[in-house]
Order: C-alpha cells, then sequence, then structure tokens
C-alpha cells in the first residue's frame, strides 16, 4: 500500500500480513511511517495507491467507524484518552461502535479488563485527563478492548513512560495476544517488541527493509546497531 | 502497587449523609441535591419556579423592572435569546465546534416567515389565494422555519463540517454575512434594504380593547401587553426545546458530541461517525436557531437585513461563553444577562442614589461585555454556571469512601 500526505508520499508501497493470533511488531526510526501505517490500516487517512485486506474482506474504502465495526481497533499514538471523562465514562466510549447484546457480556468485557489492568479498577471515577502517563495507556489499552477487537492496533505504547511501566505495559500487551486476540505494535523500543513479537517488519523512510521473526531480528547484527542502541 | 484500596462508592450521592460532606460551594450543594432528585420530583419542585419567572413582567418587581423600556418586550426578547442560547450551545458547548454565523440561521428562520406571510412579499400566501389563513398563519409558518432552517444547518454543514476548529469558524462567520447580504440584495423578494412589514402574527384573544389580539405589536400597554404574551409563547417553546435537547444529550448522540468535543481524533477511533454526529449537532442548532427566527419575526412584525448583523453572532456566542459552555441553565442566565443589563440601565437617571447616565451605559454595551468577559475568562473561565464539574464532584465521593473506610478501621 502507498499512503500520502497531499503530494508527499509517506509510504511507498509496503506489504505488510497480520496472520490471525499473530503479534506483529512494526519498528523504524522516527519519520519511517509507523504512525502513518497505523492511521492508514484503521482508515483515518486514505490510501493514494494499494489496498487493505482484512478477513478476506476488502476494506480499502471503508469509512473508519465502520472498521470499528469490522473488529480493526486501534489505540492512539500518544494515548488520546477523553481527558474530561472519567475511566468508567472513557470505557463506555470504547464500546460506543460495538454495543453489547447483552449486560452480563459487558459486565464480563468490563471485568476482563480490570484483570488486566487493576490499577484501572481502582481509578474507574478518576477523570482521565489527571492519570499518569502510564495509567492513561493502560486506559487507551483498556478502551480497545471494550470494543473486542479482532485485530488490535497499538501505536508505540512505550511513548514517554517510564522502564518499569514499560516492562509491565508489555507483559500485558503479550497476554492480551495469548489470549486470542491479534496485535499489530507499532514501536520504537525494538528490545522490548521484539522479543515479545512472532514476527516483525523494519521500516525505514516510508519502505520495509526487513522482516522475520521478532527473535532473529533481535540478533540481527545491522538491527542491533540502528535500533537497539549497541555498537 | 501496595496501595490502600478505596473501594469505589456504589450508592448516589445522595445516599451518604449530609454531615458526611466535606464542605462545598452553593453550587455544587445544590447540584448534588438537583441530580439526586427523582424526574417527577424534578418537574414538580421546578414548575414554581419556573411559573415565577414567567410571571416576571406581571410582577414588575420594582428592582428588576426596566425604565427605559417596557419590561415584558425586554422578557421577550430575552426569551429569543435565550432559545438561540440553547441552540447555539448544542453546537458550540456539546459538540466543540466554534460557529461565528449563528445569526444566518436566525435570519433564514425570521425571513422564511416573513417571505411566507408578509403583504410585501410577492410569495405572500396569507392573501387571495394563498394558502395560509390570516389568523393561524404564523403558526403554520412555525414548522416551515424550522425545516427550511435546518435544511439551510445541513447544506452550510455537509461542506464545512470536514474543516476543523478555526477554519470552520472562519466560514461560519462568511456564512451569516453570505445570508445577510443575500437578504439585502435580493430586493425582489427579501424587499432589500426596507425589509418586509406586516408579518404575521397568532391572532388570538382579540377584545375591544386588542382588535388584532394579544400578540399584536398594537396591544403595547397594560402589564399584559403583548411583549408578555410573547415572552410566554417562547416560554413553552423554550420548555419544549429543553426536553428534546436534554433527552438528546443524555443519549447516543449526546454521548458522541463530548466524545467529539474532546478529542475528535480519539472519537473517529473509537468509531464514532464523527462527520454524521457534527452533521446532526448543526441542523438540530440551526433549526432551534430557525425557532427563535420565527419568534423574532412575529412579535416585531418586520424584518430587515441590519437586524441580522454579524455582531449579533459574536452576542449570542457571548451569551454561551458566559452563561457556561455546555449548560443548557447556564447559557439562559447568559442570555438573560445579555439582553436585560443594557435595558436595566436604559433610562435610568440613578441608581443606588447615585446619579448616572444610565441611556450613555446602554449605549456602551459592547465596551462593558468585552471588559465583563475578559475578567470572566481570567477568573473564571467556564462561566458563571459552568457543565458538571467531575473533577470535584468524583473527587469528593472517593475521599467521602475513603473517609467511610478509615472510620470502619479504626472502630
Amino acid at each position: 500500500m502507498t499512503v500520502a500526505y497531499g503530494r508527499i508520499e509517506a509510504l511507498h508501497g509496503i506489504s505488510l500480513t497480520v496472520e490471525e493470533g499473530e503479534l506483529v511488531t512494526l519498528i523504524g526510526a522516527n519519520g519511517a511511517g509507523k504512525t502513518t501505517t497505523m492511521r492508514a490500516i484503521s482508515g483515518v487517512h486514505p490510501l493514494a495507491r494499494g489496498s487493505i485486506i482484512f478477513d478476506g474482506q476488502d476494506v480499502t474504502r471503508m469509512k473508519p467507524h465502520l472498521r470499528v465495526h469490522a473488529g480493526i481497533i486501534q489505540a492512539p499514538e500518544g494515548r488520546g484518552v477523553f481527558a474530561g471523562m472519567t475511566v468508567m465514562e472513557n470505557l463506555e466510549m470504547g464500546c460506543f461502535a460495538r454495543t453489547f447484546k447483552t449486560k452480563a457480556e459487558h459486565d464480563e468485557t468490563v471485568e476482563r479488563v480490570f484483570t488486566f489492568f487493576p490499577r484501572l479498577a481502582e481509578r474507574r471515577t478518576q477523570v482521565g485527563g489527571t492519570m499518569s502517563g502510564g495509567e492513561q495507556q493502560m486506559l487507551a489499552i483498556g478502551r480497545a478492548l471494550m470494543a473486542r477487537p479482532r485485530l488490535l492496533l497499538l501505536d508505540e505504547p512505550s511513548m514517554g513512560l517510564a522502564p518499569m511501566i514499560i516492562q509491565q505495559i508489555f507483559r500485558i500487551i503479550s497476554e492480551i495476544n495469548k489470549q486470542g486476540t491479534t496485535v499489530l505494535l507499532v514501536e520504537q523500543n525494538a528490545q522490548q517488541a521484539l522479543s515479545r513479537s512472532d514476527r516483525a517488519y523494519v521500516l525505514e523512510t516510508g519502505t520495509v527493509v526487513r522482516t522475520g521473526p521478532g527473535k532473529t531480528l533481535l540478533a540481527d547484527p545491522a538491527i542491533k546497531d540502528a535500533y537497539l542502541g549497541v555498537a | 502497587m501496595s496501595e490502600t484500596r478505596t473501594t469505589p462508592p456504589t450508592g448516589t450521592p445522595a445516599s451518604s449523609k449530609v454531615a458526611d460532606r466535606p464542605h462545598g460551594g452553593l453550587g455544587d450543594t445544590l447540584r448534588l441535591w438537583w441530580d439526586a432528585l427523582a424526574r417527577p420530583t424534578q418537574w414538580l419542585v421546578g414548575s414554581p419556579f419556573i411559573v415565577f419567572i414567567a410571571l416576571l413582567p406581571v410582577l414588575n418587581l420594582p428592582v428588576l423592572t426596566t425604565v427605559g423600556t417596557n419590561f415584558g418586550a425586554v422578557m421577550a426578547q430575552f426569551g429569543m435569546y435565550a432559545l438561540i442560547a440553547i441552540g447555539l450551545n448544542v453546537v458550540v458547548g456539546q459538540a466543540g465546534l466554534l460557529d461565528l454565523g449563528y445569526v444566518g440561521f436566525y435570519a433564514v428562520g425570521a425571513y422564511t416567515v416573513a417571505i411566507l406571510t408578509s403583504p410585501s412579499s410577492p410569495w405572500n400566501q396569507t392573501g387571495d389565494g394563498g394558502w395560509l389563513s390570516r389568523d393561524w398563519a404564523w403558526l403554520a409558518a412555525l414548522p416551515i422555519a424550522v425545516a427550511i432552517t435546518a435544511m439551510s444547518g445541513l447544506i452550510l454543514g455537509s461542506p464545512t463540517l470536514r474543516l476543523r476548529g478555526d477554519y470552520l469558524a472562519i466560514v461560519t462567520l462568511g456564512f451569516g454575512e453570505i445570508v445577510r447580504l443575500l437578504a439585502d440584495n435580493l430586493d425582489e423578494v427579501t424587499g432589500g434594504g426596507r425589509g418586509l412589514s406586516q408579518v404575521a402574527y397568532p391572532r388570538i384573544g382579540i377584545s375591544e380593547e386588542n382588535t388584532n389580539g394579544v400578540f399584536s405589536a398594537g396591544a403595547s400597554s397594560g402589564t399584559l401587553n403583548s411583549g408578555v404574551w410573547w415572552y410566554w409563547l417562547s416560554i413553552v417553546l423554550i420548555l419544549i426545546t429543553l426536553v428534546a435537547v436534554g433527552n438528546l444529550e443524555r443519549s447516543r448522540v449526546g454521548r458522541s458530541w463530548v466524545a467529539i468535543r474532546e478529542d475528535e481524533d480519539a472519537a473517529e477511533i473509537m468509531g464514532v461517525p464523527t462527520f454524521r454526529f457534527k452533521l446532526w449537532a448543526f441542523v438540530i442548532g440551526a433549526s432551534i436557531g430557525g425557532v427563535s427566527g420565527a419568534l423574532y419575526a412575529g412579535q416585531v412584525q418586520f424584518v430587515n437585513p441590519t437586524n441580522f448583523n454579524v455582531i449579533n453572532s459574536v452576542l449570542f456566542l457571548c451569551a454561551v461563553v458566559l452563561g457556561g459552555q455546555g449548560n443548557k441553565l447556564g447559557v439562559i442566565l447568559g442570555a438573560f444577562l445579555i439582553v436585560y443589563l443594557p435595558n436595566f440601565f436604559l433610562g435610568r437617571t440613578e441608581l443606588l442614589g447615585i446619579p448616572i447616565n444610565g441611556t450613555e451605559i446602554a449605549e456602551f454595551r459592547y465596551l462593558f461585555f468585552g471588559i465583563a468577559l475578559m475578567v470572566l475568562m481570567v477568573f473564571r473561565p467556564q462561566g458563571l454556571i459552568p457543565v458538571r464539574q467531575k473533577l470535584l464532584a468524583y473527587g469528593r465521593e472517593i475521599y467521602l469512601a475513603a473517609r467511610r473506610t478509615a472510620r470502619k478501621d479504626a472502630a
């Protein structure tokens, strides 16, 4: 797929595949096109050329809210938590497009989110904007989970967080994936992301330069040099 | 991760005893008390208050009355502005879309009624061969006016709501001016600068004294003049609008508006069809503006382009911001202040024993509103009656719950 901002092409024909149940990571430096890829998949930014196939269905021209209906849910970069709403209200917004059929199903999903993030349960009446960065990230992921994603798009969940919290967030992402949710993860924190993912793509200025299983890429000297900061 | 767990309270705020409550402001206490009431009780408590507000021009309290103009007429104008403020609040306060051309919708509403019912209009339907009866023309034109303004909201909204923030504000500002200039230049239809006169009004309550009924502009004397009747009519329309808008706010539509206002990108990613709901807000806001315009045309029985100046848009926005964006009660108060204050000073020669030139003060109203807005933005940016302060309300509940558990532990 090719994505352009106006006349500037940001992605030059990249191709990604995510199999069901996989945890796939997209790594790359600033401006490589990671976030653009995410925005294109969730439909916020239109494609210039190419197509997106989800579950055998062509969703290239589909409106963002219909993609949410189909099960493509994104937790946006910079968290994008509704600052004036409480934790509970934020979570409720998560299932705005995919409403629950029964109350029990709703409560079950809320419980599930609270099991992943006990901190959210403690803070359920706190206003989103007053929480710490880590808590907001948890809320953003929790909110995305409320829509019961079939493909969960996580855009830099470790951005601006303390190493301790990053560890914790990645552990939870792995857990979410193990329980059956397909995850596409965009990260700058290559060490953490690669060690936990099934496969990974390396983006460089709008093109995929390398791909393979996470562990293999982690051992690749070129990757080590460029993204892991060990010479 | 070993902090003491404060169980969030499950009961309503009302279930906790008042003595248990830490000190809050009067507004918060009132709000908590009001929120805890059941819906029928709210109506029961609210009705006498509404009746009192409605009877203000009849009671004509010496402290409140206006000397320079008829108090009833002032209240009638307040009614229209209150409707406008409620409508604009849907757009600005609820959905967070800055609309600087709201006067355009007001004008479309007023002109629709005028064009359909004024004898000086080429499309007059009240004369021979028209399909509007003379006595009920205004009431029949009201839904038409609402439909046409809603349509104009749709026409303006569909292309422009793809824009955001400042860009939207500029485009809507342009819309307001376009409507005014059209009214000024389409001489054959709108009468141009001369305007349209003898617009229809409800002809009811005809007596020997008021040969044209109580809504006629001629019925200007006494306590029960036409202003008071128009004021009462607007109160009825305001109540209907408030119930409708209140229900919308509590619905899915209202939730999506809040989400769009908070963070449009996040809302879209959460699966909110943002464009559709923004358009909804625009169309609903526009139709309420149209109702107000129809009221205006009927009461004044005359429309001309100068009444729909861009300065009015700013004044409407001023009412919303002053009262408290997002709070329906707040914006009504804002509308009251905007209309009432200049009229209060008009013709007054002394205040509390100090001699003043009230008329001059009234003429400088834009200056004073400007200063008032600046002062307000510094000290109370959320408006006089702000929208529910979640931080405060919930913060207190958490505080209460923590205190209860601490007390239990001590016991």
